[in-house]
């Protein structure tokens, strides 16, 4: 090994501390900023590393170098570009995107290899060879997956598990046809056999994505990140960078751990995700609603129960993030805390569409974190509480969860039925994506409040001013 | 070449491992930063994105290294920012909980930035 190895592979495995310490320190919200930093260092050393390897091999003709510089400007400026603009209820989706981009970058480091060696006289080695089959069936099953993922939410795509006749059919033949090419090119290199599983792979993505509903595509979401952090330490065995090898095993570890994490907290397995799919009717027949009245309230009549309430939990889902309702959620919890009413925020793992998301959007509207509790510690709070007031949550409510035999059985909920009453804020009385009536909403302690999150909100801040100011 | 792939094979085995030492004591609520964290640290790949474009030598190949430099750098340069952008937020976390109290927004709706002193919740703002 020459110096310049030596020297090269240390700033590699310098870099990958700046990583590892990066992550350790995004344990406590305290050290998370200084954690990214230290990250973000780690990533401009192995990049500046990578830029003087490439200088230093000294053999880069011109236009090598305009493909190079060309396509990361551009790459870095659209990166820039959607990360600025991004809205923080947008989240999920754009990290989705850079999942999607990130294993077909390395997909494609794989493919390049494989065609470039394929012509030379040097030929393959068997070992290079397994290692680009993984690297490209990961990173295109990623690609495609991922993009139907953040398509899904968007709402570009239909959120609603999508299936077609013979999807499965199609799903399965795409990952025979993946498999197969790829043991038929350990034995026989071959090109055109590497479009075929390409083309295979990424129609796996796919259809392994679209049946899944929207409620747990943060799971998949979670899932397809470890699958790229994975393609990613493929592609380091490919071109033999530590650098790959040690930061896509860092996130292909993280990522599963992560997946493992919310699957959890849904209370499902990641067999079930991937191949029962969340809604599909296949779960178990369709559950009628209990049926019942509905009482709906109005702005003033719901103010009033607020401002006069000692203790207020407020349960924020879907429906605020989607109203981007955090900053009139947060205006009206600082009213009624000023009125002296106890307030404080459920939330549940999943609330959102990520684990975490909801904390991300409230701290985005100032609210103390403290007020911010965790299911298991805010749900035996409910008994206590006078008014619960829910914001666009759903499946995360309902009772149904508690008996067997129908799609959200098992899935632990806030038990926002044992409160003394409860508003629902929400915009008509359409399912959640478990595809089922929400029992809580015909409880007679319940008041349903028929609006937007961000009008109501804005309407019962207004109504709790004038009315008891 | 063996020997090579010896290391490799052992560097990603203790990699994976470290990965899941780091990671299982992250707490939910820093779930969405961490898996933006993790997203932005396979942007990694854009090393390996610059090693094929050094090498490329067809057309081809020169497509498919400025495709690839151009997913990678949006995934790194993306990833890292949005990623600050989310941990922003949390910097009034960092307030003690004894002086735990309710947000000040102004009555105009619009939240504070910066040390505003909180109002008490005795406080009679309106």
């Amino acid at each position: 090994m020459s110096a310049w190895s030596w020297v090269t592979q240390l700033l590699y495995v310098a870099a990958a501390v700046g990583f590892v310490l990066g992550l350790h320190l995004m344990n406590s919200p305290a050290t998370a900023r200084r954690g990214n930093q230290v990250s973000t260092g780690g990533m401009i050393l192995a990049i500046a590393t990578t830029f003087a390897l490439v200088v230093h091999s000294g053999t880069v003709k011109p236009i090598g170098w305009a493909v190079m510089i060309a396509g990361t400007l551009i790459g870095a400026g659209a990166g820039l570009y959607m990360a600025r603009t991004v809205e923080m209820t947008a989240m999920p989706q754009l990290v989705s995107l850079f999942n999607a981009v990130g294993g077909g970058a390395a997909a494609l480091v794989a493919i390049n290899d494989y065609v470039r060696l394929a012509g030379a006289t040097t030929g393959l080695s068997e070992t290079v060879t397994i290692f680009t089959i993984l690297d490209v069936l990961i990173g295109a099953v990623t690609f495609s997956g991922s993009i139907i993922a953040s398509g899904k939410l968007q709402g570009l795509i239909n959120s609603a598990p999508l299936t077609f006749p013979g999807s499965r059919i199609v799903n399965t033949v795409a990952a025979l046809v993946a498999v197969g090419g790829g043991i038929y090119m350990i034995v026989t290199p071959s090109v055109p056999v590497l479009i075929v599983i390409i083309l295979a792979a990424l129609a796996f993505g796919v259809t392994m994505v679209l049946p899944i509903g929207g409620a747990d595509m943060p799971v998949v979401i979670s899932l397809l990140n470890a699958f790229t952090g994975t393609a990613v330490a493929m592609a380091g065995f490919v071109i033999g960078n530590w650098a790959l090898i040690i930061a896509g095993a860092l996130v292909g570890a993280s990522g599963s751990i992560l997946t493992k994490l919310m699957a959890d907290a849904m209370n499902r397995s990641l067999a079930n995700i991937m191949i029962g799919g969340f809604g599909t009717g296949d779960s178990g027949p369709a559950v009628e609603g209990p049926g019942g009245d509905v009482r709906s309230i109005q702005a003033d009549d719901a103010a009033i129960q607020l401002a006069y309430a000692q203790k207020v939990i407020i349960v924020p889902g879907y429906g605020l993030a989607a109203a981007q309702a955090q900053h009139q959620c947060a205006e009206l919890a600082a009213l009624l805390e000023e009125r002296g009413v106890e307030v404080s925020y459920a939330i549940h793992p999943v609330a959102g569409r990520m684990p975490g998301h909801m904390n991300v959007l409230l701290a985005e509207a100032n609210v103390p974190y403290p007020q911010l509790k965790e299911m298991d510690e805010i749900n035996p709070e409910f008994p206590r509480a006078d008014v619960a007031l829910v914001i666009g949550a759903n499946d995360v409510t309902n009772p149904a969860a508690r008996r067997p035999g129908n799609p959200v059985s098992g899935m632990p909920i806030l038990d926002v039925d044992h409160a003394k009453s409860i508003i629902v804020i929400k915009r008509s009385m359409g399912h959640g994506y478990a595809g089922i009536d929400n029992e809580l909403y015909y409880n007679p302690k319940t008041s349903m409040f028929f609006a937007d999150g961000k009008t109501a909100l804005t309407e019962l801040t207004a109504a709790v001013k004038t009315l008891v100011g | 070449m063996t020997t090579e792939l010896l290391t490799d094979i052992t560097i990603f085995i203790l990699a994976i491992l470290v990965g899941f030492e780091v990671i299982s004591k992250v707490p939910a609520t820093l779930h969405t930063p961490l898996m933006s964290a993790a997203n932005s640290i396979h942007g990694i790949v854009l090393a390996g994105a610059m090693l094929i474009a050094v090498v490329a030598d067809n057309p081809l190949g020169y497509i498919l290294a400025f495709i690839a430099c151009a997913f990678a750098a949006a995934n790194v340069v993306g990833g890292y920012v949005v990623t600050g952008r989310m941990l922003k937020m949390f910097k009034r976390s960092r307030t003690p909980v004894a002086a735990a109290s309710p947000a000040a927004v102004s009555p105009n709706g619009h939240a504070p930035n910066g040390h505003t002193p909180a109002t008490s919740k005795t406080g009679s703002q309106s």
